[in-house]
């Protein structure tokens, strides 16, 4: 069984997908739970990933499989070969633990389409631990890419009143980073037989990262990776997305669009974009580390003067993510493992952070801060609920938060990102800022608006919709080595890899520029 | 040993969970409440008595106790370590002995809020941090309670959560706690980094820095840059120049708030802080001076602002600027042990004087609403006269004011001497910043006993509908102020220098901590100064006088002569506005720093993310669209333009094919 967990985790939403399209249209509350259902099986089908030690020990793929799958004589080959390791496991624990919270979320704010709505849901789930697990990049593509319909539909369907606008937006962005990887990947592969790897290993990226890319073609793939996992990421410029599809998206794809999908960009660099070229990465450092501050900054001082929850939320996903982003290009092992983390806490704070507008905005059909104002008193579970979310959100000692950020400012400072550390570190003033404004504009105060005098605490179903996601923000601030010692093999073993091939390039470099200095010289 | 030291921590936590979880629904009653939180501080309290005096007699003066590892990533090995040591186990006395008693105060106090329980889970949510923050074994502990302490005082400062200038005043401190923040966590990266890479310690623990710190080289570089960045921290928290413009705001949260958190405990966070870390600091001069410096020009920057208030909390908080600065000046010249000194004295008066404000406040509020009166409970223009009807509250206050004035005999008179003698004669002291100090001093007794003058004696201001309903407060109130004035009395006389015949016990006590950094960079007095009695004396009978001539002016302008502070506002009208508005600090910094972080947030957002970045991809959008839009007309249906198009494109084939 354990051969082919990582298949039976992937496809089972598939199947449960299949399923839900026999279900009987009207019978709304069936299909939500044969989703729920199918989501909680998918989890626990995951869960044995989480108790195993192996990872503590090793930086190998585990859960290993291998088929091949389509070739065309001796010129294509494409396999099925997927894995896990420490850094995808808790992106896919992550992943199969937000389903089932998302999916609840939905019981009362998705009334249209339902059945369509939890289909999509399912292939989604489908194709982002499709793309996790991914060791082949043309499978990893096409994983890529499946994700990419769903949420299309989930925003120009079910969205708010923009939904069209943001739906196209969100998909004409993507599409355009996704056509430039796949010209980069076929182009690799193209590389790779040239270079004599057989055929037969297909596009896997074990292999293709021990090909000797010469600097100048990297440069070229690089970028083409680069920018279609920022637009995903998103970063600084190619962000502008994501304010409108997060805004217009209903509050289980805000969530998932937030916890999940955006790592999809961060994790593309850790295990493509860099190990595959380590020199170019290793060039563009300072531009990308650049990007990350700036999009710190920039998307908290915009986050700030925010009028719209959801809004301001989406703008502070940019800045966090510009930490996580910082972190991975420290390239040591705090910074990693602090991206890495800051990964989960920012799935874990964000998606909670929607999850709690989405309350707001069912009760009252709005999320204009103005139209809120001390509905503390009204709503004190809520309240709490929201103090520790925007908590673990500014990074207080203590929450998840605070850990990963303190080890990927400490990493940047240990690397060559030195200053870049420092100006980030501002960020940490901004966040609280602008994630205490918002809470006192909306939370406390003098109930004035007539509007919130009968607004109802939350149900238990929110509560427990709420309560693992509080678990994880004390689990993780408390003993994040739960998470970290599991991880951390495996990105030793990057780290050495992309250093070692960083240090070579650097040596040849020296050794031809001494080369024509004597060639000068003579 | 010390097996139980986590205890006194966690202590707190579990009465902050229990009320916080259980208070509304399921206790609901306020006795139980209040005896659950006081008895969780208390009990911390009698651990750390226990403690206290087994390491009296203990020889080794240095206990780590490690809980579990917390993160552990590569070279970075943090712990849930706790240390017990001489400074610990004093600041343990000071926190749970002051909280317990204010906790007792406030059961009385707080009588009858509807936040009851959430008053009492957040109050000991705060004990728990400040005892993570002294007991913490390794910076990064530490920090978890440096910003729980914040944490804490944004919630409480807020507690009051319909009045919006209650809510300002506490998201102002939290932000303005956290530019702090930012500086410590530099100190923190700039001191890890350094030693590890340069010299393979890599290490956040205390006990390891006072250890490997000096491999950082005296005066080097890195160390002073971290330092100050340490300092930019300890300006947050303790609320100096520059960032000290929240602590005045902060008076907004229940007065019992304002003694335990920003009186006696968590502003002189800071100065624990430096404590902790004294041999860095002391490896560097520049930020000892800078520190003394800081806390020189704050002690008297804050006292002339407390010249001009009426709201009696806001003197008192300008006092406790004030004070913490001399506590500053105190770790700037090196004297460690007095800065501490002066802490202990600090939370023992200053505690006892915010009490009694709370108790004038309760009886004033309580008769006032009687009244049906909406006069402001806190103006001192509205009380006057009322030592007859408030006994207790009278003595204890007036005590502490004379302690804070620095009268002889009273537990302020040693600690602040103490300082202004190491001031002065200190290896890293300076004549001016002892001149300052004693500036301040007389300012402190002016303003001091302006607010003692003001509320107590005079005529009785309140209106006339109020004035009989004003009570002395009930015993639970009263028995901490009882206590904190016995304290503000005789908490001196465990610190009573040599030239007065004293043994200095506090001295002795917190050798080990201090002792070795202050041999090792030769910090102390002058050898010059030594043995010169004679000037100790003569810098004494300055303090003394200028702490005397205070009182006199102030004994002068507002009880011999009433009328003569109107006159001197009337005759000054400009000058007065400026220290009445706080020298416009604040506005000052909202046009130099918020005003432009709000529009530069607004340009990113409507400049730049709308006009710009999306106005390129829309355009993009558009060109295309025209583009096709223009292609679309190619498209007729029509065949015979199909003919022509091919017969066209047929002739220019073969155009090119003959041609060529």
């Amino acid at each position: 069984m354990s051969n082919n967990l990582l298949s039976l985790m992937t496809f089972f939403p598939l199947v449960g997908m299949l399923v839900v399209l026999f279900l009987p249209r009207e019978s709304d509350r069936l299909i939500k739970s044969v989703t729920l259902v199918v989501t909680i099986i998918t989890f626990f089908i995951s869960l044995p990933l989480a108790f195993d030690d192996v990872f503590r020990t090793s930086a190998a793929m585990q859960y290993t499989e291998f088929a091949s799958w389509i070739s065309i004589g001796e010129y294509f080959q494409m396999n099925y070969n997927v894995g896990v390791d420490g850094i995808s496991l808790w992106l896919v624990l992550l992943t199969t633990f937000i389903m089932p919270i998302a999916i609840l979320s939905t019981w009362n704010a998705i009334d249209k389409h339902s059945k369509a709505f939890m289909a999509l849901a399912l292939l989604l789930e489908t194709g982002m631990l499709g793309a996790f697990i991914s060791l082949d990049l043309f499978l990893f593509y096409i994983f890529w890419e499946l994700m990419l319909i769903p949420m299309y539909f989930m925003i120009g369907i079910w969205g708010g009143k923009n939904r069209i606008y943001a739906s196209v937006k969100f998909f004409l962005f993507t599409a355009l980073g996704s056509l430039l990887m796949l010209v980069a990947i076929i182009y690799v592969y193209y590389y790779s037989v040239q270079a004599g790897v057989p055929f037969e290993n297909g596009f896997s990226i074990a292999h293709f990262a021990s090909l000797d890319i010469p600097a100048n073609l990297q440069t070229w793939l690089f970028l083409a990776f680069a920018l279609s996992f920022a637009i995903k990421v998103p970063m600084f410029p190619v962000h502008t997305w994501l304010p409108d599809a997060h805004t217009e998206a209903p509050t289980a794809g805000s969530v998932i669009l937030a916890a999940i999908l955006l790592k999809m960009g961060t994790y593309g660099y850790v295990r493509f974009a860099i190990p595959l070229f380590p020199e170019a990465a290793h060039t563009f450092t300072p531009f990308i580390a650049t990007l990350c501050v700036i999009g710190i900054i920039y998307g908290a001082v915009v986050a700030m003067m925010q009028d719209d929850v959801k809004r301001l939320v989406a703008y502070s996903s940019v800045s966090h993510l510009g930490f996580v982003m910082l972190g991975v290009f420290a390239m040591n092992l705090q910074g990693l493992s602090g991206g890495m983390l800051q990964m989960i806490n920012h799935g874990i704070s964000t998606g909670a952070l929607f999850l709690i507008v989405g309350f707001l905005y069912e009760r009252r059909h709005t999320r204009l801060i103005a139209e809120f104002g001390g509905i503390a008193k009204k709503m004190p579970v809520f309240a709490t609920i929201f103090l520790i979310m925007t908590l673990s959100s500014v990074g207080l000692p203590g929450t998840n938060g605070f850990v990963g950020e303190f080890l990927i400012l400490l990493g940047a400072f240990e690397s060559e990102l030195r200053w870049y550390a420092v100006f980030a570190t501002t960020g940490v003033i901004l966040a609280a800022v602008y994630m205490l404004w918002m809470f006192q504009r909306v939370m406390v105060g003098k109930l004035k608006n007539p509007a919130n005098e009968n607004l109802k605490d939350l149900s238990a179903r929110e509560v427990v919709v709420m309560l693992p996601l509080i678990l994880f923000v004390f689990w993780i601030g408390i003993y994040p080595n739960t998470f970290l010692e599991k991880m951390n093999p495996s990105l030793e073993n990057l780290i050495d890899q992309v250093k070692s091939k960083q240090q070579v390039a650097m040596m040849i470099e020296d050794v031809e520029q001494s080369a024509v200095k004597v060639a000068v010289i003579e | 040993m010390y097996d139980y030291l986590w205890l006194i921590p966690i202590m707190p936590l579990i009465g902050c969970i229990i009320n916080g979880l259980l208070g509304k629904k399921f206790i609901k009653n306020e006795k139980v409440i209040g005896v659950i939180a006081t008895g969780a501080v208390f009990m911390s309290f009698l651990l750390s008595v226990k403690y206290f005096f087994q390491l009296l007699g203990d020889p080794v003066k240095t206990h780590e106790q490690v809980v579990m590892s917390w993160i552990s990533v590569g070279n970075l090995q943090i712990d849930w370590g706790f240390l017990f040591d001489p400074l610990s186990a004093l600041m343990l006395l000071v926190v749970t002995g002051v909280g317990s008693l204010i906790h007792l105060y406030s059961i009385g106090y707080m009588h009858g809020d509807p936040g009851y329980y959430r008053f009492f889970s957040y109050m000991n949510l705060f004990v728990f941090a400040m005892l993570m923050l002294v007991t913490g074994n390794n910076a990064l502990v530490m920090f978890i309670g440096w910003e729980g302490v914040g944490l804490c005082s944004y919630l409480l400062i807020g507690f009051y959560i319909d009045k919006k200038s209650a809510g300002d005043a506490a998201k102002k401190a939290f932000v303005v706690n956290r530019i702090g923040d930012f500086g410590f966590l530099l100190g923190l990266f700039l001191v890890f980094w350094t030693l590890g890479s340069e010299h393979g310690v890599w290490t956040l623990n205390f006990v390891e820095l006072a250890e490997h710190g000096h491999l950082l080289g005296f005066g080097g570089t890195a160390v002073t840059i971290a330092t100050l960045c340490f300092f930019l921290g300890a300006t947050g928290k303790s609320a100096q120049i520059p960032l000290y413009t929240w602590l005045p705001d902060a008076m907004e949260g229940p007065t019992p708030v304002s003694a335990l958190i920003h009186a006696a405990t968590m502003v002189t966070a800071g100065v624990y802080m430096i404590g902790r870390m004294n041999v860095l600091f002391a490896m560097s001069p520049t930020t000892m001076m800078t520190v003394a410096i800081i806390g020189a020009l704050t002690a008297i920057f804050a006292a002339s602002i407390g010249f001009a208030q009426n709201d009696i909390k806001r003197v008192l908080a300008y006092s406790t600027v004030s004070q913490l600065g001399y506590m500053f000046i105190a770790m700037g010249v090196g004297a460690f042990t007095a800065g501490i000194f002066h802490l202990m004295t600090h939370a023992f008066f200053k505690a006892c004087l915010f009490l009694c404000s709370g108790s004038v406040i309760h009886a004033m509020h309580h008769a006032l609403h009687h009244a049906h009166l909406d006069d402001d409970a806190q103006d001192m223009r509205n009380m006057g006269g009322l030592r007859k009807k408030m006994p207790i509250t009278f003595i204890t206050f007036a005590i502490s004011c004379v302690a804070i004035a620095g009268v002889p005999g009273l537990s302020a008179f040693f600690s602040k001497d103490e300082i202004l003698w190491w001031a002065f004669g200190s290896t890293r002291g300076s004549w001016y910043v002892w001149a300052i100090g004693a500036i301040a001093a007389g300012m402190t007794a002016f303003y001091m006993f302006r607010c003692l003058y003001m509320t107590f004696f005079g005529k009785q201001k309140t209106n006339a509908k109020a004035k009989d309903h004003i009570h002395e407060s009930p015993l639970s109130m009263t028995i901490p102020l009882m206590v904190l004035g016995f304290l503000a009395l005789v908490g001196g006389y465990i610190g009573i220098p040599a030239v007065l015949g004293g043994a200095n016990h506090i001295h002795h006590f917190l050798e080990p901590v201090f002792g070795h950094a202050q041999e090792a960079y030769h910090i102390g007095i002058k050898e010059t100064l030594h043995h010169s009695h004679a000037l100790e004396y003569g810098l004494m009978a300055v303090s003394i006088g200028v702490g005397f001539f205070g009182i006199l002016v102030a004994t002068f302008m507002y009880m011999m002569n009433p009328d003569l502070p109107g006159k001197f506002t009337k005759a000054f009208p400009k000058f007065h506005r400026a220290v009445f508005n706080k020298w416009y600090v604040d506005e000052i910094y909202d046009a130099l720093v918020v005003n432009p972080t709000k529009s530069f947030g607004t340009f990113c957002w409507k400049g730049f993310d709308v006009k710009v970045i999306d106005g390129i991809v829309n355009g993009l959008a558009k060109l295309i669209g025209l583009i096709s839009a223009g292609l679309r007309h190619t498209q007729t249906g029509l065949f015979h333009n199909y003919a022509l198009a091919m017969v066209f494109g047929m002739v220019v084939m073969v155009a090119i094919f003959v041609l060529r």
